[in-house]
C-alpha cells in the first residue's frame, strides 16, 4: 500500500498555562460572527474553557463532532489529584451539557481553525492567548492511503456477519422485509 | 427599564450613568442605611465587547463610613456575563425583610430565598449557589458576614476581585441581598466591527511589547503593566521599608534581609497555586491561594501585605488571616489598620481589659479575635466596625488621635513620606475615590536622576495629552530650583492632575481595567485610541476633546452630588501627618487655583457657568435652590 503526505493543523494546550481569562472565547465568538466581528458571545464559542478556580482546573477545549446522544455512563478524572469534571476532556457537542451549541437555535457548533479567506496565520484564540497556554502548529503526517471507503450500512452489516454469520443476517434480512410487506 | 442612549451619549456608562442616576433618584439627605439609598451595579460601556480587560462592575451607593458617594470597582467576570445577559445595570433599592439573592438569567429573574446562606463565606457563598443553580458559568457577587452585619468596611466579593472600599458591602446587607448570580447568552453588538477590532488588535500587540520592555528607574512593581503585580512578585523590599507598620506608624528601613526574602518566598510559592486574570485580560494580577488546612481563596494586589504589616508579623500569617478576612467580605485596607489602632489604644490604655476581655495574648490571636468581633459586633468590635474615625469618636478619651490616617472619614494606604509633594497632595485632597490609587497613574510619583535617564522616558511616552507634559517631566530634578514641592509649579501640577485623574474616569465609564490604562505609565489605553475605541463599539461620534467633555461633565457632576451631600473644602484634607514638611502657603494656593482649574469656587463646589458649559444646568438650579450656590459667590 502507497503512503500519503497529509497536513494536520494542530492547537497544543498546555494547561499549566491558561490564566482562565477566556480571551480565546471572546475572540472565536467575535470571528466567528457574521459579518466577521461583528458581536461577540462566548456562549456561541467553538472553545471553551473548564475553569474551576478553587480546584485549579483551568481546560481550554475546542469543539469536535456532534453528537446525537450522550454517552452512557460518564468517567471523572482524577490527574495529579485535581478532580476534571464529567466529560471535561470531551469534545462533542452533546445533549449532557450546553457547550459547542448555539445558545438560541441549539445547532451544534464546530471548530473550524479560523477557515478564513485570506488564511489567518493562526487560528484566533492562539492570537489572542499571550499566556501561550495555546500554540498552533502544522505538521504533516503520512498515512496509508486508504483502500476504497467503506459506508456505514456496510460497516454495520459487516459487524453482523461477523457476530451471527451470513445465513443468519440473510433470514432476518427476508423474515423482516416480508413481514413488513405482507 | 431601558437604557436611555441620549444619557450615554451624555454620560458614558459605568461611574457616569451611575452617578447621574444617584444625582436623579436619591435625595441629599437620605441616609446610607435608609430603603431609598440604591445600590447600583453598572457595568462599564464596554464591558462584553471584545475590547481588553473590559470587565469592571462599577459599584455606586452612599458609603455609611463617609456618607459621601462610594463607588468601588471590582473586575472578574460579572459585568460581561450581566451585558451578555441583556442589561447594562442592576439597581436595588428598598430593603428585604428576609435575607435573598437575586439569579439573574438571560430574561429571567428570580428573587430567591438565602436563609440557608446566612452567615457562609463570600467565596463558599459563591461555590453554593452556583451548585444549587445547577449553572457552573454562572458568575456571582456575594457578600459574608462582615456585609450582612453591615460592617462599615464590608466589601463585595466576587472570585478574585471585590468591590472593596467605602463600605459598599454594608448597604448591600442592609439591603438584605446576599448574592447577585448573572448568567447571559446574548449578544454584543458592535457598531463598526473592522475598525474596532482593528484597535483591539493594536492593543494586544501592545500589551506584548510593553510587556518585554518594563520601564528601567522605577521600582519593580511600577515597571510593567496590571495592577502591582503582588502575586507575582517576592520581592517585597519597597514595600516593607517604605509603607508603614502596626497602625501606619512605623518604618522599618532595615527590615528586608536575605533571611526574610528567602523565608517570604517559601511562604508565597508554596501557598500560591496559580496566576490568574479576570475576563479578556492577559495581565495576571491575581493568584489562588492554597494554605493547608483552610479552603482555597483568590488574592489580587496590596491585600498581600496590609494584614502582615499592620500586625507586624511576617507573610504566612498573612496569607492565613486574608482567607478568613476574605470569606467575611472586608476591606483588607480599613480591616488591618481598624485592628491595628485598637491594639494601639489597648497599649496606650485608652482601650482596657474591661473592652477586650477575652482577648488572647499572643499578636497574631489577638488579630483573629478582633476580626472575629468586628464582623459579629461582638463587644467592642461593635465599635470598631465603623472604621477608625466613628469608632474614636465613640471611645473618645483622645481616642480621634489615634484614628490619624484618614481622608474624609476613610482608612488610607500607610504611609507617612517627607516633604510635601504637590501633585500627590491635590491628588489626596481632592481624589473623590478617596483612594490615592484610583487618580495617579499616569505621571511618575518621582524626577529620575538624570537627564539622560529622562529623555529615555519620554522618547515612547505617547501617552502624554500634550507634548509639554514632557517637558515638565524632562526638567523635574531631584533637588535644587526644580524639585518639590515648588515644582512642578502650581499650575503645571493641575495639569498633571487633571490628565491623571481624567484618564481614571474614562476607565471607570468604560469599565476598563486601570491595570491596562490609567494606573501604570505608558499603558496601551490613552486619551488618543480611547475615542475611536468609543465610536467604533457604539457608534458615538467621539473625538479627544468630545470624550475629555464627557468626563469633564461626569466628574463634575460626582462632585455636585457630594457637595450637595455638604463636602466642602474643608473635607479635603490628605492626613495631617502623611508628610513631614508642610507649606500651608503653598498647599492653599495648590488648591485655590486647582479648583479654578476645575470650575469650581473656592469651596470646591461647581460654578454656574462651568456647569452650564456641561449641560449641567439642572444641577446649578438643584443648588442655588437649596442655597448651596448663587449667584454672587460663584
Amino acid at each position: 500500500m502507497s503512503k500519503v503526505k497529509k497536513k494536520v493543523k494542530r492547537i497544543k494546550i498546555d494547561v499549566d498555562k491558561c490564566n482562565g481569562c477566556r480571551a480565546c472565547e471572546v475572540i472565536c465568538s467575535s470571528f466567528h460572527a457574521a459579518p466577521k466581528y461583528s458581536s461577540n458571545n462566548p456562549a456561541r464559542s467553538r472553545i471553551r474553557v473548564v475553569r474551576e478556580p478553587l480546584n485549579d482546573v483551568y481546560l481550554p477545549v475546542h469543539a469536535g463532532e456532534y453528537a446525537k446522544a450522550e454517552c452512557n455512563g460518564r468517567d471523572k478524572y482524577t490527574i495529579d489529584g485535581k478532580e476534571y469534571d464529567e466529560c471535561a476532556f470531551c469534545r462533542a457537542s452533546c445533549p449532557s451539557r450546553s457547550f459547542f451549541k448555539e445558545p438560541d437555535s441549539g445547532l451544534p457548533l464546530k471548530c473550524d481553525m479560523c477557515e478564513d479567506d485570506p488564511p489567518q496565520k493562526e487560528p484566533l484564540c492562539v492570537q489572542w492567548c499571550l499566556a501561550n497556554a495555546l500554540t498552533y502548529e502544522e505538521i504533516e503526517e503520512e498515512v496509508e492511503e486508504e483502500n476504497e471507503k467503506l459506508g456505514d450500512v456496510e460497516i454495520g452489516l459487516e459487524s453482523l456477519v461477523n457476530k451471527y454469520g451470513w445465513q443468519k443476517v440473510a433470514d432476518t434480512y427476508t423474515r423482516m422485509s416480508m413481514s413488513k410487506k405482507g | 427599564m431601558e437604557t436611555d442612549p441620549g444619557l450615554t451619549e451624555l454620560h458614558l456608562g459605568g461611574l457616569g450613568t451611575n452617578t447621574k442616576i444617584l444625582w436623579d433618584r436619591v435625595p441629599p439627605e437620605t441616609e446610607p442605611f435608609s430603603p431609598d439609598n440604591l445600590l447600583i451595579f453598572g457595568t462599564g460601556l464596554l464591558c462584553g465587547t471584545p475590547a481588553i480587560g473590559a470587565n469592571r462592575t462599577i459599584v455606586s451607593t452612599f458609603s455609611p463610613q463617609t456618607l459621601l458617594m462610594a463607588y468601588s470597582m471590582m473586575g472578574g467576570f460579572w459585568a460581561p456575563e450581566l451585558k451578555h445577559a441583556g442589561y447594562d445595570k442592576v439597581i436595588i433599592r428598598g430593603k428585604s425583610p428576609n435575607l435573598v439573592y437575586l439569579w439573574i438569567n438571560n430574561d429571567k429573574v428570580e428573587i430567591r430565598d438565602a436563609s440557608h446562606l446566612q452567615g457562609k463565606g463570600a467565596v463558599e457563598t459563591e461555590g453554593l449557589i452556583r451548585h444549587e443553580l445547577k449553572e457552573p458559568g454562572a458568575q456571582v457577587a456575594a457578600i459574608g458576614l462582615a456585609g450582612e452585619n453591615r460592617v462599615y468596611f464590608a466589601s463585595i466579593e466576587h472570585g478574585r476581585s471585590s468591590a472593596s472600599r467605602l463600605g459598599i458591602g454594608a448597604v448591600m446587607g442592609d439591603k438584605g441581598l446576599k448574592a447577585i448570580a448573572v448568567r447571559g447568552t446574548k449578544d454584543v453588538n458592535i457598531a463598526r466591527p473592522a475598525e474596532f477590532m482593528k484597535l483591539c488588535n493594536e492593543v494586544l500587540k501592545y500589551i506584548e511589547v510593553r510587556e518585554e520592555k518594563p520601564i528601567p528607574g522605577v521600582m519593580p512593581i511600577l515597571a510593567g503593566l496590571g495592577s502591582p503585580q503582588e502575586m507575582k512578585l517576592v520581592d517585597e523590599e519597597w514595600h516593607t521599608t517604605n509603607f508603614m507598620w502596626g497602625n501606619s506608624r512605623t518604618r522599618r528601613k532595615d527590615f528586608w534581609n536575605k533571611e526574610i526574602e528567602e523565608k517570604w518566598r517559601e511562604s508565597q510559592e508554596s501557598v500560591r497555586t496559580r496566576l490568574i486574570s479576570c475576563y479578556n485580560c492577559p495581565m495576571k494580577c491575581g493568584a489562588t491561594i492554597s494554605v493547608p488546612g483552610i479552603s482555597t481563596y483568590m488574592m489580587k494586589c496590596f491585600s498581600k501585605l496590609t494584614y502582615t504589616m499592620a500586625a507586624y508579623s511576617d507573610l504566612d500569617f498573612g496569607f492565613r488571616i486574608a482567607q478568613r478576612a476574605t470569606e467575611y467580605g472586608v476591606d483588607a485596607y480599613s480591616a488591618p489598620q481598624v485592628m491595628a489602632f485598637a491594639l494601639e489604644l489597648y497599649e496606650d490604655g485608652i482601650l482596657t481589659d474591661r473592652e477586650m476581655a477575652g482577648m488572647p495574648s499572643d499578636n497574631e490571636g489577638r488579630f483573629y479575635w478582633l476580626l472575629d468581633g468586628i464582623v459579629r459586633r461582638e463587644g467592642i468590635g461593635d465599635v470598631l466596625a465603623k472604621g477608625t474615625y466613628w469608632a474614636a469618636k465613640q471611645i473618645g478619651n483622645g481616642a480621634d488621635k489615634y484614628a490619624h490616617n484618614n481622608i474624609k472619614k476613610h482608612e488610607q494606604l500607610p504611609l507617612k513620606l517627607g516633604m510635601l509633594n504637590p501633585i500627590y497632595y491635590l491628588m489626596y485632597c481632592t481624589g473623590e475615590k478617596i483612594n490615592i490609587t484610583q487618580i495617579e497613574g499616569q505621571f511618575p510619583q518621582a524626577p529620575f536622576p538624570t537627564r539622560e535617564e529622562r529623555e529615555e522616558f519620554v522618547k515612547d511616552w505617547i501617552q502624554v495629552p500634550d507634548e509639554k507634559l514632557k517637558q515638565y517631566f524632562l526638567d523635574w530634578e531631584l533637588r535644587g530650583e526644580h524639585s518639590i514641592p515648588y515644582y512642578p509649579t502650581v499650575e503645571m501640577c493641575c495639569e498633571i492632575v487633571d490628565w491623571q485623574e481624567k484618564m481614571h474616569h474614562i476607565d471607570d465609564s468604560l469599565g476598563v481595567c486601570a491595570g491596562l490604562s490609567s494606573f501604570p505609565l505608558k499603558p496601551p489605553y490613552h486619551i488618543h485610541n480611547y475615542p475611536a475605541f468609543v465610536s467604533s463599539a457604539t457608534g458615538i461620534d467621539m473625538d479627544e476633546a468630545g470624550l475629555t467633555q464627557v468626563v469633564r461633565r461626569n466628574r463634575t457632576l460626582l462632585r455636585a452630588v457630594n457637595v450637595r451631600r455638604g463636602m466642602r473644602r474643608a473635607d479635603e484634607q490628605p492626613p495631617e501627618d502623611h508628610w513631614r514638611k508642610r507649606f500651608p502657603e503653598l498647599e492653599a494656593k495648590l488648591l485655590d487655583e486647582y479648583y479654578k482649574f476645575k470650575g469650581w469656587n473656592n469651596q470646591g463646589i461647581p460654578t454656574e457657568e462651568s456647569l452650564h458649559e456641561l449641560a449641567l444646568d439642572y444641577v446649578s438650579e438643584d443648588l442655588e435652590q437649596r442655597g448651596i450656590l448663587n449667584n454672587e459667590q460663584s
